[in-house]
This record gives structure tokens, sequence and C-alpha cells, in this order.
């Protein structure tokens, strides 16, 4: 039995139909083609999936899709500034080697940006624990650590 | 050199935008219209008869477009040694062992179609052991070979064996020796990216196959000759490459899924993609495989190595891959790791009903150094040598050559050594045994290509447009390394444009030259140095033009002057200045004269003779394109598995501080130092993430990852219990970059893809030695173990 839900993705409002089994991953992968969020394992345990719901990065392969309902939900598909200027979290991956085969990408970005809007002067503490729960294969963490450090930086000025 | 304009610098990862913004198209995004999606259905055993297969009530599920068994394939063998089929018919010999498959409209309506294959299995007795395995009354993993001949053994017959020198005799004459059994685990590659593919034949039978292969000309060519063999003769296949999430090993072999989606297109006459979920990347795809070494080595009172001796026992699972030719590598640090005169090794490959195995970012490198260079720290302290210092005695030097045959061109292993001592505080710290200890491992690998076949060549072309764009082609791939960075910049150097003028076209085998694969850590060496040669190529054909045109446009600009101004002066110009293209130079998009590069009226900006040389109107327009297939000058491994495989080997030494927990068994890592021989760092921001991304998969290596199988069934088929780092893990690295160019290099560039791996986990092992006085030599090091090895020793 479908039903509807109105929720805001990347500043728009949106309304749907869903199926109340879906996750919200599969809502804004096959339904709205937000295919920038990544499915890396589908049941919590590698951070690919994260959007930020409400302020809080959240796994969304775990998430409800009902529970979506009037809440404001970001992908990396509006993280950008909406002329396609690049948000200093992105450019500092690029700049650091933040970003190698890409795949946590997305979902190291949506962490960090939910850390960085909370707090704007994070340690190196806090940022490690804001992105523990996303798994990279390929970095080492060290060039992603210093990619929020970087972007930080660049946003207090 | 130090004239370079862009090689040498850290530009970033542009082309690689995409990857920021979520637009980037993985094997997820790839879609095609009427596309399905297919799932596989494995075997239940580790062993056993298949009885019957019933597939009618899947058929019937709305949604399914095809179901298919090994009865509805042609019964053709794949791999390696073509000990598989694709779908199996008769015996299933491992857990992931492929039995039916599904194509339906969705993944979800596929999923519940394997549900409802009934299949029904006779067990049948199944031997995980490779020990086990050996013994001549062993069950047969299988019966026969590939061409049906009976087979009497579970021994692989790959002939795994080296000599050089005299080890008996070395042995007596010997100082001291020490002998070591060490094992290794099973490794999952955990690419973030699963796998997958898209298959889909045009009206012709045609084949288009997006893949995420690192060799897409091996790919191509493994997948016609398995159409040939299934009555597809003359068929076209293109090989493309999505974005891909990882690599490390998985894209080298052609995958049995691979083959599968491939029937499923055939059979639906639709696009099909086929895409593993983790559990299914834990439990079907062959991971790295476990080996046992027994290892014996001596020195002489000076502490001279004198001899080294290897034995090696390799769990080949169900079927072979490349996880049977991994000895190939074992046999770098084996024999070629510090001067050793005397060498023996032997390695046997074992089928077993445990899962098959392939290939891991290091090859047989990372098992063998763990051998190797536990082994050195126990010998040193036999011959009461400090560790680093009987490294140091015993260490490469340029012009070497091992007993294997490899010439050692440039080698700073001594600044890696010194490097890595210095920042570990080694002298201080060692030896310490108060829970806290500092050990230290060295590597050898190839960095200059490495030739596994007949070719080990990398084809590059350039073509510079009109407007100035320099599109660059080849048969290459990316992984995540950063690859088209690296040979934009090698490409902006070597022509004379910047490295955003250049495109990067990899990855789809109609398009790019032939190419021996992204692997081995050959892809900056070798593509690099046909980018360097097709870059001088392109660059001399632009002064050609230049020579034509400059003082044609030259001449016409002051005509027109002095029309627009009859007081105008014509300057009295020297055109031997640019007579000749050796006269000229491009840097920077500007050709300018090399005796005057400020000359006001002959300095040009480069796109100006581009245009005039396509528009001349003549019938004699020029278009600049260049290409050049190199392939270095290596050797294949002759039958005494003796040859220079690579063109140049990279060196590199690990040290590590560690403290650990006497009441919990916990090891922590308090830093890491990596120090690479890297030739020259193309890009050291982008040679760095490669060092540490390496050296953290080496620390999982050392202290936190083992796929478990019990009777054959992985176990922990996911990331709550297949323990790799985090971020919280927050583990203090130091990546340490040496510079000796190598003058066989591309700008003295050697391969680093997978080096950083490689020392890491045998220079925890020596470290945590160094703590608390026991030897692990059974990775991962985990609590359990210290704890047990404590209490064995405290009796
Ligand atoms: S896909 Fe959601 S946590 Fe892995
Ligand atoms: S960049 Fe590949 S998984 Fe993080």
């Amino acid at each position: 039995m479908k039903k509807e839900i109105t929720f805001t993705l990347n500043n728009e409002k949106v309304v749907v139909e869903v199926d109340p089994g879906w996750t919200l991953l599969y809502l804004l992968r096959e339904v709205f083609e937000l295919t920038g969020t990544k499915e890396g394992c589908g049941v919590g345990e590698c951070g690919a999936c994260t959007v930020i719901v409400d302020g809080d990065a959240v796994s969304s392969c775990l998430y409800p899709v009902l529970e979506a309902e009037g809440k404001n939900v970001i992908t990396i598909e509006g993280v950008a500034a909406s002329d396609g200027t690049l948000h200093p979290l992105q450019q500092a991956f690029i700049d650091n080697n933040g970003v190698q085969c890409g795949y946590c990408t997305s979902g190291m970005i949506m962490s960090a940006k939910a850390l960085l809007e909370k707090k704007a002067v994070p340690t190196e503490e806090d940022i490690r624990t804001s992105i523990a729960g996303n798994i990279c294969r390929c970095t080492g963490y060290v060039q992603i650590v210093e990619s929020v450090q970087q972007a930080a930086e660049r946003m207090k000025k | 050199m130090d004239n370079l304009l862009h090689v040498g610098k850290n530009i970033p990862r542009t082309a690689e935008t995409d990857k920021v913004t979520g637009r980037a198209v993985y094997m997820d995004e790839y879609k095609r219209p009427g596309m399905l999606h297919g799932k596989i259905l494995y075997s239940r055993y580790a062993h056993a008869r298949i009885k019957s297969i019933n597939t009618e009530k899947a058929k019937n599920l709305p949604g399914v477009r095809a179901v298919i068994t090994g009865y509805d394939i042609p019964d053709v063998r794949v791999g390696f040694l073509g000990d598989q089929t694709v779908l199996k018919r008769d015996l299933v010999r491992q857990f992931r062992d492929e039995v039916a498959a599904v194509a339906a409209i969705t993944p979800e309506i596929a999923e519940e179609a394997l549900k409802l294959i009934e299949v029904e299995y006779e067990p049948l007795p199944a031997i995980f052991d490779p020990l086990e395995a050996m013994k001549p009354d062993a069950p047969l993993v299988h019966e026969t070979d590939a061409r049906g001949r009976p087979l009497r053994s579970n021994i692989l017959p790959l002939p795994w064996k080296f000599n050089a020198g005299d080890v008996e005799k070395a042995r007596q004459e010997s100082a001291y020796t020490a002998t070591d059994s060490v094992n290794t685990p099973w490794i999952n590659q955990c690419c973030m990216g699963t796998s997958g593919c898209v298959a889909e034949f045009d009206s012709n039978n045609n084949l288009m196959f997006c893949s995420q292969t690192n060799v897409i000309f091996g790919a191509k060519q493994r997948i016609q000759t398995y159409l040939l063999n299934i009555g597809l003769k003359g068929k076209k296949i293109r090989v493309i490459n999505p974005t891909v999430g990882g690599s490390f090993g998985t894209k080298l072999d052609t995958d049995i899924y691979e083959f599968i989606c491939i029937q499923l297109a055939l059979k639906t006459r639709k696009p099909v993609r086929i895409r593993f979920t983790r559990e299914e990347e834990f439990m079907a795809l062959p991971p790295r495989q476990t080996a046992r070494f027994t290892i014996e080595q001596g020195c002489d009172k000076n502490g001279l190595l004198t001899f080294r001796k290897v034995e090696a026992i390799l769990d080949n699972g169900a079927y072979t891959s490349w996880g049977a030719t991994t000895p190939s590598v074992m046999m770098l640090p084996i024999s070629s790791m510090y001067r050793v005169p005397n060498v023996s090794f032997q390695a046997t490959c074992v089928y077993t009903n445990n899962i098959y195995s392939q290939a891991m970012r290091g090859y047989g490198n990372p098992q063998a150094a763990f051998a190797v260079e536990t082994s050195m720290d126990h010998l040193a302290e036999t011959a009461g040598i400090d560790a680093a210092e009987f490294r140091m005695i015993n260490r490469n030097h340029p012009g070497d050559v091992t007993p294997m045959g490899l010439k050692i061109t440039t080698c700073p292993l001594e600044q890696c050594i010194t490097a890595v001592k210095e920042k570990i505080k080694w002298d201080e710290k060692r030896g310490k045994r108060n829970g806290r200890g500092v050990g230290m491992a060295s590597l050898i690998h190839v960095a200059g290509g490495a030739r596994v076949y007949l070719s080990d060549g990398t084809g590059i072309r350039i073509k510079v447009n009109e407007s100035g764009e320099v599109d660059v082609l080849s048969g290459s791939t990316d992984q995540g390394q950063g690859s088209p960075t690296v040979i934009a910049q090698i490409v902006a150097e070597a022509t004379g444009f910047k490295p955003e003028d250049v495109n990067i076209v990899f990855g789809d085998t109609a398009l790019g030259l032939w190419d021996a694969g992204t692997h081995a850590s050959r892809h900056t060496f070798v593509a690099g140095n046909a980018a360097v040669r097709a870059g001088e190529k392109v660059k001399q054909q632009i002064l050609e033009l230049a020579v034509q045109y400059i003082p044609k446009m030259v001449k016409r600009s002051l005509k027109q002057q002095k029309k627009k101004n009859p007081d105008f002066v014509e300057p009295e110009l020297d055109y031997t200045l640019i007579d000749s293209p050796e006269k000229l130079d491009l840097r920077n998009r500007m050709i300018f004269p090399k005796a005057a590069p400020d000359h006001p009226h002959f300095k040009t900006e480069v796109g100006k003779i581009l245009t005039s040389g396509l528009h001349v109107g003549t019938g004699e327009s020029k278009a600049v394109v260049a290409e050049v297939f190199w392939d270095p000058p290596t050797e294949m491994l002759n039958a005494e598995m003796k040859g220079n495989y690579s063109c140049t080997y990279a060196f590199g030494a690990a040290g590590v501080e560690v403290e650990v927990d006497r009441q919990t068994g916990e090891v922590k890592i308090l830093k890491l130092v990596s120090a690479h021989d890297v030739g020259r760092a193309i890009n050291p921001s982008l040679v760095k993430g490669q060092i540490y991304g390496a050296a953290y998969i080496g620390v999982g290596y050392g202290l936190t990852e083992r796929v478990q199988l019990v009777d054959g069934k992985v176990v922990n088929p996911n990331f709550r219990d297949y323990k790799i780092l985090t971020a919280n893990d927050a583990i203090p690295v130091e990546a340490v970059i040496i510079e000796d160019p190598d003058p066989a290099g591309p700008y003295g560039a050697k391969g680093i893809g997978e080096p950083g791996l490689v020392p890491t986990a045998p220079a925890i092992a020596n470290a945590v030695y160094d703590a608390i006085g026991v030897r692990i030599k059974d990775l991962p090091i985990t609590p359990e173990k210290v704890l047990a090895a404590l209490k064995a020793k405290e009796g």
C-alpha cells in the first residue's frame, strides 16, 4: 500500500508516493535518481549512503522512508551552490587528494558537513569521530582528515 | 630536469570533480534502456553432487525473464587452468559455486526467483586443510583436469621451484641460522564499490561489456575466447569501464559472474546488470589465499646472509585464478630482498573445497615479506646484531644482479632504512621490552613494469585538437589511484601544454591502444614512458608546423600594420632564430625561440599554429596526432624462474612503534613510518595517498583482517565481523618519499601502487616482539594470540 510523504529534499519541497518498506536510500536513488548517495553494504556498516537529515548524518540504507515525512534531507547533490560552485569541503577533497576511487566520498563529505555545521572549529579527534562510520579502503583516511581540516579553515575566513 | 613545470607538483585531481558532487557514473549508475537485473544462486554445500534442479516456479514468477542452469548453456570451461565451468551441472566444489542464474525486471524479483529454484544435493566428503589435501589418500577436489585426463592429487601442476647457489653447503658453513614457520590469512580486498557488470548484445550479437576490469584487453580476449567456444564466431567485443570503486586485485581476472551476465544477456536479448551485495562480495569473490611458510636463513659471523630456504603451501581453493600465480611475486623478496647468494624456494598450490583465490594488492609480496622480514629479525637476534644494522649490512646496492636475475638499477634502500630509524627513534627505543617496542621491515617490488604476459606494453595515442585540448587515449584504467592526473602531468610536461588542457580517455577497448593492464604497480612507469615518447612526437610535429607558420604569420601581421599605418617601420627580424624545430621550444602552451624566449614577434600561443596547420586550404593541412606503443625491455621468467622481469625495482622500509597491553593483549600502533623509493614523485600528494592507503591495508593485514572460513563457508561476510580499520583507529602514519630518479623511468619515476602494503605487517610483528618478547607468526596479530603467546612464554 503506497503512502504519500512530504519533505524537503536539497532545499526543495517534494511530495512523493512511497512504499512503506522502502529505505530512504532506495527512494533517493531509484525514485529521485540522486545516485551520488552510494550503497556500500546496505546494512548500516559502511557509511557510503550517508545523508543529512535535520542536521544529523544518518545511514540512509537503514532509514525508513516514512520517517522522512516533514524532515529536511540533504544529499551530496545538494552540497554545492546552485550555480555549481563547489562547497569548501568538496573543493578541499579535490585539492588534498581526499578522494581516490571516490566510492566513500559522498558519505564522507556528508558526515563532515554535519560536523562542521555543529562545530566550525573541530579537533582532529572530532573529525575522526564524525567519519568513524564511513569506511574508506583507499586512502587510510589521512588525506580525508586533512581535507576536512582545510575546509574548516577556509570556511572560517 | 629541474626545469620541470608540471612534474613533481601537487596538481589537484580536478578531472575527478564528479566524484565529490555525486555525478560520477559507477557500475551502479550505468544504465541501459530495458535493462534487466541478474542474480546468482550459489551452492549450499562445499562439496556435493547436484541431483536435480527445478526452475519451473522461478520461471513462472511475474517479472522474471530468464532462469538458466548449467543445462541451458554450453558446457564450456573457463579460468586460468580451465578447471571450472560457468554454471555447475553435476558437482559443486565450494560454497560459492554458481548453480543457476536469473534475469528479472528488478533485482528484488530476481532475488525472489532464486528462492523458488529447487536444488537437490547429495553431500560429498570435503577437504579444507591444504596439508590434509596433500596427503595421497585425500579425497580429490577434481577427478580430472581440463582435458579430461585423470588427476591423482590435489596438488596443482605448477612449477614453482627456484634454486640458486648451494643452499646445503651454505647452511653448513653458516655461523648462525634461524628457522621459522609463519602463516598468513585469507583476506578480502574490500573494494567499497562491489563487483558488477553490464552485458549488452546488439542485433548482430556484438557485445558491449561494461566491466570494472583493470585489464580491458585481457578481459576482451577471455570473453572473445568464451564466445567462440559457445559458438559465437567473429563477434566484436567492446569492453568499457565505468568509474571504478576500487580494485586491489579483484578486477584482474574475469570472474564467473561476468560470464553469467553475458549468458543472461544472450538469452534475454536485453542488457543485463549483475551487481554484488556486500555479503556476496565476501562470500563469492575470490580473496587473497592463506599461505604457510617454512623459512630458514643463515648468516656468517659478520652477519652477512649466506642462504635462504623457503617452502610455501598455498590454499588454492576449489578452482584456479591468479592466486595460484602469486609465487612468481613471492620470488621477489625471497630471492632478492637483501644480498643473499644461495636461495631455494618451492611453493605448492593445493586444491581444497574452500573458496577459490585470486590476487590482491602486492600479489605474493606481502605474504612472503612477512616470512622473510620476521625471520630476518629472528636471525639478527640469534647473531647478536641490531636488526636495523643487520638489514643495513645486507642491503641491496645499485648494479647488483640478484640470484633471480633482477638487475638493480637505482636502490636507495639505505636512505629508506635510515629515514625509518631516525623517525621512529630506533636507537633510543629498541630493545626495552617494557611493553613498548619498535620494529622494522624492508621491501623490494617491481616498479618498472612486470612481464607476466608476453607483452608488458602500453600504447598511448595523443591527439591535439584545433583549439588546443590534448586528448590522450589509452587502454589503461583508473581504479581510483589517480592515474589520469599523473598521465596528464606527464603529457603536459612532454608536449608543452598545461595539465588542464589534457583530457584523459581510459578504459575503452575501442578507443585505447593495447595495454597489458593497470596492475603490478606498472602504470605510471610503462604508460608514463609511452606518454613521454608520444608527447615528444606531438611536440615535434607542432614545432615543425611552427617553423612553417610563425614566419608567415609574423610577416602577415607586419604587413597589416604597415597597411594601417604607413609610418610603421618594419623591424629587421632574424628569421634564422626559428628556421628549424630544434631552435624552438614549447612550454605552457607558448612556442618561442630557445635563443630568445621572450621574443616579441616570434613568441606564439600554440592554438594559433594548430588552427593555421589545419586551415591551410591547399590540400596539405595537418592534424597533430602521435602514438607510441612502449614495451619495456623486460624478460619473462624462464623455466628456472629467473629473469629480469621488471625494468626497475622499488625499495622501501617501514618502521612501527607499538604498545602492547599485557592484560588485554591489545596491540596499539603509536607510530608508523613508511619510507619509499619512488624514483621521482610525479605528484607527491598522490604518491602519499598510495603510501597511506597501502600502509593502512597493511596494518589491517597485521592486526585485524581475516576472512573466517568454517568448513569452507565464509562466516564473517560483513564489516561488523570482518574488521577493516576506520578513521577512529587514528594510526599516526608518516609517509617519507625518497627520490632517486631512475634512468628508465618517466622523468625518473618508479611505480608505487603496491609497495606500501608490503613491509607493514612484518614491521608490526617485529615491534610486538621488541615490546613483549614473543613472536606472533600467524597473522593477524589478535589480542587472543598475544595473550596465548604470553601465557605460553611465561609457562
Ligand atoms: S550502505 Fe548504508 S551503511 Fe553501508
Ligand atoms: S576513496 Fe575509495 S573507498 Fe574511499
